[in-house]
């Protein structure tokens, strides 16, 4: 039994899996996912979900609350089966296999430690599962990877909820698995100590080039840690792709609002021409890359990020190719150090974030101020006008 | 003392396992006044517990009155009593562990899997598992004895037990079962099920079910989760469950009475109930309590120093 477990583990995962230590450059493999849903009862928890992690991404999963991602995890575990749909890891079809034949660990949200085992001996856990040799000693490479060498002969309760986590990641990582799992594994700790772990996270990740899919609600954390993101909501992928372009070309209202904040104003097409779209906006002209345009005729909605927007003096004169509103009136100022966050009230269009940086050093618009909002074409998107505006906001008091 | 010890083990043991992560028992250090607390408690202990225990060792060594009737004794230092008592009566003492060992072993693979299914296998159906736990529990709603003298028929010669082992060419002809080792282990596996089985309930309803996802996640196949994480987490239960049964089967005497025979099943429970009520020979009855009582204390603690269950803090 254990012999054929072994074999498994290597079958799917190639030379990862087989006798690579966790600090001797053990590569990933690919994770597929081909229309994978999963139903409880009625309740579609993950619908039809498709995507391809390459071998050596750090991938983020981001979405909230309920929205199917630790659902996703356990399904590439093994330790929940998907109503219908398949996973691939380095090719091989492992939908049918059980969690222990599956050559991914998971480092849980809850760390799931061993209470009645020594710090080392759940590092060594999985080693001799899978009888390899010297699992003491790589057990003890992996506590030094995650610097906690010191604590191999405590006992989990005897740890702080850090240490735990590092354990827990130890833990899965010396297995080199192809593919590792990780399921909101900073969710417990405080900014600091979260900070330093992304930190640590990411070299490690880099140190033993394994696929890493990591699943969070934080969109800062997925936007800093990752390669590749995927923005889940209410079980299906809203938009995959690098951070960067999801931030700057989110391509759904509820991308446009869950990953940072966007400025989106209801309009309607009126001309299409040498690849720019022009919108009305309650009676301002406002244009569009078209490439960057998710709908060109109809109900649109034309976004564009806080600190893109220039506040200007009501009377300034304006280059003609700039997008611009208003004037409306400054509601409110907020300094918040390296930048000042502005609210403007434009009548007829609702009031609009701008963020600016303090490069003169203390805020530059008075409150109550007239002032005009600018920016530059390029770097406004358009989105579908049939959803609703508000749709992925993140309540600001919860995050 | 050893036993309350290791009874109480349990809650401590399993208190990190089925703490989340990160959260510490705050120390309870009880002051002046919560000692108070434990007032009733002790004077219970000292009337019901103590002062009998007392009155037991000095019985244990009366001598007879001398020309007096039987059952007339009189205080004395007799140590002799100890020697003619363990003289006479040790293949029943040895018996006795022999068979609560064999009834602990039994209750134990019975009572683990039981214990199983209802706290994990069921885990989550409440109606089931309740269900379950009062048909464990029905047999305490009728009297010990009673229950016995249902095994004693059921076991009967001409019941359709023997009957249909004897078809089956199990049980020779003139074979039986009441009367026999067998019935009386039968008898005090059955009667100290529950004791065995609801402790080890209690420990597996316990168990984290994300640490068996976890040992399915680090390669480890259903049957090496049961024996590495599963199993080492319920020993808390296993243990208490085992002294429950194995303490009161020793001195249990009412199966064999009722299950078994005078002489080849006797267990010392019967020798002392015989010996105080029958014979009136109050000393020795003492001292093979007093024995039995020191036996029972040395083998439990040894086999909880065995079991480690410091092990599990
Ligand atoms: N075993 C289950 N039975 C029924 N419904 C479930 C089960 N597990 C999850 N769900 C439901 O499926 C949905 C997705 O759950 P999931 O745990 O994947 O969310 P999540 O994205 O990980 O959320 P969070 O960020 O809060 O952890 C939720 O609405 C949840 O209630
Ligand atoms: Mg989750």
């Amino acid at each position: 039994m254990a012999h054929g477990t072994t074999t498994g583990v290597q079958d799917a995962a190639g030379p990862a899996g087989a006798t690579d230590g966790p600090t001797s450059g053990g590569s990933g493999a690919d994770l597929g996912l081909v229309g994978v849903t999963k139903a409880f009862g009625s309740y579609l928890a993950v619908d039809d979900l498709t995507l391809t992690v390459p071998a050596g991404t750090f991938f983020a999963l981001l979405g909230p609350s309920g929205c199917g991602k630790t659902t996703t995890l356990r399904m590439v575990a093994g330790l929940e089966h998907p109503t219908s749909g398949s996973i691939t890891i380095g090719g091989t079809d492992v939908t049918a296999r059980r969690a222990h034949q599956r050559p991914v660990n998971t480092v849980f949200q809850s760390y799931a430690l061993f209470p009645h085992l020594t710090v080392l001996e759940n590092v060594a856990f999985g080693l001799r599962r899978r009888r390899v040799p010297d699992a003491v000693a790589r057990a003890r490479d992996g506590l030094a990877l995650v610097e906690l060498p010191h604590l191999a002969d405590r006992r989990p309760a005897q740890l702080s909820g850090g240490q735990q986590q590092r354990v827990a990641l130890a833990r899965a990582l010396v297995n080199s698995p192809a593919v590792l799992l990780l399921d909101e594994p900073l969710g417990a700790l405080d900014l600091k100590l979260r900070r330093q772990m992304q930190v640590e996270l990411k070299r490690i990740q880099t140190e033993v080039g394994l696929t890493f899919v990591h699943v969070t609600h934080d969109q800062e954390e997925a936007m800093t840690m990752a390669d590749q993101v995927a923005v889940m909501n209410a079980g299906r992928i809203e938009q995959l792709g690098t951070p960067a372009e999801l931030y700057e070309l989110p391509r759904t209202v509820f991308v446009a609002n869950f990953l940072g904040q966007s400025n989106l104003l209801p309009g309607r097409v009126r001309e299409v021409r040498d690849g720019w779209v022009g919108v009305d906006v309650g009676g301002t002209r406002l244009v569009v890359p078209q490439d960057r345009a998710v709908s060109t005729h109809g109900d649109v909605l034309v976004g564009v990020r806080p600190e893109k927007i220039h506040l200007l003096p009501a009377d300034e004169e304006l280059s003609d190719d700039a997008n611009v509103v208003g004037p409306g009136r400054v509601t409110d100022v907020s300094f918040a150090g390296v930048s000042t966050q502005y609210q403007v009230e434009v009548p007829g269009l609702g009031t609009l974030g701008v963020f600016a940086q303090n490069l003169a050093g203390g805020a530059q618009v008075a409150l109550g101020a007239q002032v005009r909002l600018a920016w530059a074409p390029r770097f406004t998107f358009g989105l579908d006008g049939s959803t609703d505006a508000s749709d992925g906001v993140v309540d600001l008091d919860r995050a | 003392m050893t036993i309350a010890a290791a009874l109480g083990s349990e809650a401590a043991a399993s208190g990190p396992a089925a703490a989340p992560p990160g959260t510490s028992r705050p120390g309870r250090r009880p002051r002046g006044g919560a000692y108070l607390l434990l007032a009733p408690g002790l004077v219970y202990l000292l009337l019901f517990f103590v002062l009998p225990v007392v009155a037991l060792l000095a019985t244990s060594l009366y001598v007879p009155v001398p020309g007096g009737d039987v059952g007339q004794f009189q205080p004395a230092l007799e140590w002799q009593n100890y020697a003619s008592a363990l003289r006479a009566f040790w293949p029943q003492l040895v018996r006795s562990f022999a068979f609560a060992l064999v009834a602990t072993v039994a209750a134990l693979l019975i009572g683990y899997p039981m214990a199983y299914v209802v706290a994990v296998r069921l885990r989550g159906r409440q109606l089931a598992q309740g269900l379950l736990l009062v048909l464990l529990v029905a047999p305490f709603f009728t009297s010990f004895i009673l229950r016995t003298i249902a095994w004693k028929q059921i076991l009967a010669d001409d019941a359709f037990v023997v009957s249909a082992l004897k078809w089956l060419q199990v049980l020779p002809a003139d074979g039986r079962l009441t009367a026999t080792a067998f019935a009386v282990v039968a008898g005090l596996t059955y009667n100290f099920l529950p004791f065995m089985a609801l402790p080890i309930y209690a420990s597996l309803g316990r168990l984290d079910p994300r640490l068996v996802e976890a040992g399915g996640d680090l390669y480890a196949n259903g049957l090496t989760t049961f024996r590495r994480v599963t199993l080492p987490l319920s020993m808390p239960g296993v243990v208490s469950g085992t002294l429950l049964t194995f303490i009161p089967a020793s001195g249990d005497y009412v199966n064999a009475v009722l299950l078994g025979n005078p002489t080849s099943t006797a267990m010392i429970g019967q020798v002392i109930d015989s010996r105080f009520f029958r014979v009136a020979d109050y000393p020795t009855a003492s001292a093979l309590s007093v024995v039995l009582m020191l036996a029972i204390l040395a083998l439990v603690t040894a086999y909880v120093r065995r079991a480690g269950t410091e092990d599990l803090v």
